[in-house]
């Protein structure tokens, strides 16, 4: 079966893993990781410039902006306001429409505030962004941002930073059953592992940063996750055998 | 006179633009979007919208996240 790419509203893209630019000990680091992963979205988030002192490197002197679709984020917000706000400045940046809508209810588990979230939802799809939205894993939720018009919705593996993997594949594949647009597993991945189980699954990508940025050696990690999407992919694309109870012989059974 | 930058007090001359601000604060104009009293200033007005005395403006840009 022949893969397409990833269309996201009026986006394709041919990688299906998405990286953040966050933790990372030096830009210099970033830029080989971000090089190895073979991602072409790369997620930034928006916070107050500098002004006093000295103008110390932009983020943005890193990243070949020809090469990456950037994907700006609203992490840190707390409302469904506060995330509009940062969402408009960074449109006004000039560099894409795209969102990564997070809308934050408490700072311990950086789970979303799922009310707040759907109106971030609403209004910024009635502002006309491409709206990809971070949300828990529950599949009411998630049908209910589809609904409010979100290009792809994104369950959380896990919590945010917590390396834990998909906790609950069950609510994944309940998602996946019920929504029609992308599914994009967003946060909780700790190892290439947990990239292959969200593909093989049949989500259409992963996004994440941590389980990078904060590897021994990001770069190499970079690589693992990259190998690792594009593996769970064609096994998804593949169909696996159903799992049975019982052994099946591999070699015939009928004597010589 | 004396306008909010980010929360902070700065002096700055009268009949400042945004974009003599942001030279002053050598900010690098490409990468921000700016606020003035919670409204948006578009991009192509930075060299044309006038800042008064107690102007509040909120400078921002992308750094690294997730």
């Amino acid at each position: 079966m022949e893969d397409t790419g990833l269309k996201l509203g009026k986006y394709e893209f041919n990688s299906r893993l998405f990286v953040g630019t966050g933790k990372y000990q030096t830009f210099d680091i970033m830029k080989d990781a971000l090089e190895a992963s073979g991602a072409e979205v790369i997620t930034v988030a928006v916070r107050r410039a500098n002004i006093g002192g000295k103008p110390g490197e932009s983020l943005l002197d890193y990243i070949d902006k020809d090469k990456y679709t950037i994907l700006p984020n609203t992490a840190g917000c707390y409302s469904a306001d506060e995330a509009v706000r940062t969402a408009l400045l960074a449109r006004e940046m000039g560099i894409s429409d795209l969102i990564k809508l997070e809308v934050l209810g408490d700072e311990n588990t950086l789970l979303p505030d799922p009310v707040g979230t759907l109106q971030a939802t609403e209004t910024l799809v009635k502002e006309g962004f491409t709206v990809l939205v971070y949300t828990s894993d529950d599949p009411i939720i998630a049908k209910r941002l589809q609904d409010a018009g979100a290009t792809s919705v994104m369950p959380a593996g896990a919590p945010i930073g917590s390396g834990q993997g998909i906790l609950n594949p069950n609510n994944i594949r309940i998602i996946l059953e019920t929504l029609s647009v992308p599914i994009i597993v967003d946060a909780g991945v700790g190892t290439a592992s947990d990239v292959t189980v969200a593909m093989e699954l049949g989500c259409e990508g992963v996004l994440l940063n941590t389980g990078i940025a904060q590897a021994k050696d990001p770069v190499k990690m970079a690589r693992a996750m990259k190998l690792a999407c594009e593996s769970g992919r064609l096994a998804y694309l593949s169909g696996r055998i159903p799992k049975k109870l019982y052994a099946n012989a591999s070699s015939p059974l009928k004597d010589f | 006179m004396q306008i909010n930058v980010n929360g902070e007090k700065k002096e700055c001359p009268t009949g400042s633009s945004v974009s003599k601000l942001l030279e002053s604060l050598d900010i690098d104009k490409r990468y921000v979007a700016v606020e003035l009293n919670h409204k948006i200033v578009p991009r192509i007005q930075f060299s044309e919208k006038m800042l008064q005395e107690n102007d509040s403006l909120e400078i921002v840009t992308f750094v690294g996240g997730g």
